[in-house]
């Protein structure tokens, strides 16, 4: 009736068993060969501008032929690691700059030689260096900015969000935004450990000790920054029971005119595209500082790969080559992670959303995500967990945020 | 199941030996004969043996020697011998997840049960359309519990979901549900008991169909009323049908997880983690495949430890007529 418990974790080390043997065929290097490629990076739309890299690639190196799946991203990490154990895994596949350490200390990554290292953003290219050995290639960036509907804003007769920000300025047009009795809310942020160790870069808080296996995050900033997080919800944001934190709500409410700031990332511009009424976006306000959050996809070739060479040739066209960088601009997917500002440019040009520059202003303040060498996946789950207890009000913010330090420090080896 | 027919079998091969063959017959010719017959039982156990084999005793045999390791899934394996183990036996998270689990059982059980008998008992009689409604009762058995689990989500949402309003309706203040740690397990048992309902009713169904109708027609006779009846002739002889019931729920109630891992999480705040949530987490999202393993014959012990005592305790109320 149902698969036994033991046969859930057990079931991986048997296919580890029988299918190591036969992961790929044993094509000599100087005949045609087939490369394997899993990506989460084109799901949800963009697989035919993959489709159309691919095909430039393909038609540049006829003995070449790329293999492209295409996962959910949901469902990506776990297909990653059981395809890691059972052996299965494709000769090239994405990563997450905030996984990559892990990835790269358990050797599954094979070292990756680039051609033409300048074409690459240099602070990109680093992020996936270890010991000044590349083992994996940037394939895009994104930031996050606050959207906002200036329909709702001009009904409000409310000045638009700018640069100059801070997060009063925020609360104070979202209190004046939101209109219960019409159901429209003033904000919306998500109450996730994404969002936090962001929000305390804003505050001039640390999410790590020096040492890098202590959290400093229980401390008067990360304190406040926890509070502005959480007390959105039930007062200019909708709460959990109203659906806040299901998949998409917030896009969705946004879309339906009913949310007038939103924060979100770059990679949702397609998707609220269409809306019958005037948006936009700013850099996120901060408090103290500015800190927008950057998230960086990068592709990695296994060290298991029987065909390392062409892996690498595939990987490098995927992330600089200018089929890459034209598709990705003119489809308004994620930015793609070169060095040229000059190519980069007519992305400012491109149309809906009019502030466009926003999206580079907001890398001259980045919040990149605290990495740990053990329990990365652990450590942002029990934060979402205990800040949404102190969102329901279970806890207090300043209890949940003991429980966290003293959870996460367990884990992390602190 | 194998391990009943292998000894079947050798009941049979043995029966052989000592009745069947003539004293004079050649050594050669008896033993090729056991031969073939043992070939021919083997043969017919081969297409269940193999998925056994290799689904189940395979990867419990893997899960036995991953649980003595520290492994992430994608380094070698580290021996660490027992220390799976300790660490679970002291950890108080992991006496908190049996809790949950065993609080799902006794929530779900008795439902699931009583909501199956009450029904079988109402469609075991001569009512028009009774063979739509046992297809509707079994319909949620067949559904995907993704979907279930979805719909009762909504259900059950506490704001504008239909329960709370129809709840609002007659002025009760409905509870927050999945979102409040106190309710989530109420309502993924509510969930998992409706759409259980219709397994069980047709295995008691089935109890009730093979009880003789000239027993309760007696019973009748000498003036016992329907409440007489039911305890005193039909409970007793569905006994088992009952026990079946029970055995198979227990087992899949200390598996539970589809419905937990798509209508909470295991949240809010760990309120509803199950063992088997738990070994899906330390496996796929924490990369401790060793932990889990451990975890996973915990569960195996717990779970056949309690069908040893239902087997043993059945002597004493389960009655086969």
């Amino acid at each position: 009736m149902r698969t036994t418990a033991l046969a859930t974790a057990g079931i991986v080390a048997v296919a580890a068993l029988a299918l190591s043997g036969c992961s790929a065929d044993s094509a000599d290097e100087s005949g045609p060969v087939t490369i394997t490629y899993t990506n989460f990076i084109s799901n949800d739309g963009n697989e035919e501008n993959l489709q159309t890299i691919v095909d430039a690639f393909e038609k540049e190196n006829p003995d070449i032929t790329v293999e492209v799946t295409t996962l959910p991203y949901a469902d990506y990490g776990t297909a990653l690691q059981t395809d890691l154990a059972a052996g299965t895994v494709s000769d090239m596949f994405d990563i997450e700059y905030a996984n990559y350490a892990q990835y790269q200390a358990n050797g599954v990554l094979a070292e990756l030689p680039v051609a033409n290292p300048d074409a690459y953003r240099q602070s990109l290219l680093e992020a996936y260096q270890t010991d000044g050995t590349q083992y994996a290639l940037p394939s895009s960036f994104s930031t996050v900015v606050l959207y906002y509907n200036s329909d709702l804003f001009d009904a409000a007769g409310l000045d638009y969000p700018t640069a100059d920000w801070t997060w009063s300025d925020e609360q104070a047009a979202a209190e004046k935004l939101t209109d219960a009795a019409a159901g429209v809310w003033g904000d919306h942020q998500p109450v996730s450990f994404y969002e936090f160790y962001k929000v305390l870069a804003q505050n001039g808080g640390e999410f790590l000790d020096d040492s890098g296996t202590k959290v400093a995050f229980n401390s008067p900033e990360g304190i406040e920054a926890a509070q502005w997080l959480v007390g959105k919800s039930g007062t200019v944001m909708p709460t959990i029971e109203q659906g806040q934190g299901t998949p998409d709500f917030d896009t969705n409410l946004f879309k339906d005119g009913k949310l007038a700031m939103l924060h979100t990332g770059i990679w949702v511009f397609g998707a609220v595209a269409d809306v019958p009424f005037g948006w936009d976006i700013a850099v996120e306000p901060g408090n103290t500082e500015q800190a927008s959050a950057v998230f960086s996809n990068a592709v990695g070739v296994s060290s298991g790969s029987k065909h390392p060479e062409a892996a690498a040739k595939f990987a490098e066209f995927l992330t600089s080559s200018d089929t890459m960088v034209q598709t990705r601009l003119d489809s308004g997917w994620e930015l793609p992670p070169i060095s040229d500002e000059a190519a980069l440019a007519t992305y400012l040009e491109q149309g809906d959303p009019a502030n466009r520059q926003a999206v580079f202003d907001s890398l001259d303040g980045i919040a990149l995500p605290p990495v740990v060498a053990e329990g990365q996946q652990e450590m942002q789950d029990i934060m979402t967990e205990e800040l949404v207890e102190a969102q329901a009000g279970r806890k207090t913010v300043e209890e949940a945020l003991a429980s966290a330090e003293e959870r996460i420090n367990a884990v992390i080896g602190g | 199941m194998t391990a009943l027919l292998g000894e079947a079998a050798a009941d049979v091969g043995d029966g052989d030996r000592h009745v069947g063959a003539p004293v004079a017959r050649p050594p050669r010719t008896r033993r090729s004969r056991r031969i073939r017959y043992t070939l021919t039982v083997l043969a017919f156990l081969l297409p269940s043996a193999i998925p056994i084999v290799l689904f189940v005793l395979g990867p419990m045999v893997a899960a036995a020697w991953i649980s003595l390791t520290e492994w992430n899934l994608l380094s070698p394996a580290k021996w660490v011998g027992f220390e799976n183990y300790a660490n679970l036996l002291t950890d108080p998270e992991t006496a908190e997840i049996f809790l949950h689990t065993v609080y799902y059982i006794v929530g779900y059980l008795p439902l699931v049960y009583l909501g199956g008998l009450a029904i079988a008992l109402g469609l075991n009689t001569a009512l028009r359309g009774r063979t739509l409604l046992r297809g509707v009762y079994f319909l949620p058995v067949v559904t995907s519990w993704i979907v279930v689990a979805l719909v009762w989500r909504w259900l059950l949402n506490p704001v504008n979901g239909v329960v709370n309003t129809v709840l609002a309706f007659f002025g009760i203040e409905g509870p927050g549900w999945w979102a409040d740690p106190a309710w989530a397990m109420p309502s993924i048992i509510l969930a998992s008991a409706w759409k259980d309902l219709g397994f069980v009713m047709v295995i008691l169904l089935a109890g009730l169909q093979s009880i003789d109708p000239e027993l309760l027609d007696a019973a009748r006779v000498d003036g016992a009323g329907w409440w007489r009846r039911l305890f005193s002739v039909t409970l007793p002889l569905l006994s088992p049908a009952t026990f079946f019931v029970i055995v198979i729920s227990l087992i899949n109630g200390f598996q539970v997880f589809d419905q937990v891992y798509a209508m909470t999480g295991g949240g809010p705040g760990g309120a509803s983690q199950v063992v088997v949530q738990q070994i899906y987490d330390l496996t796929f999202r924490y990369g401790k495949a060793g932990e889990a393993s451990a975890l996973s014959w915990l569960l195996f012990i717990v779970i056949l430890a309690v069908t040893v005592v239902q087997i043993r305790g059945q002597r004493k109320w389960v009655n086969y007529g």
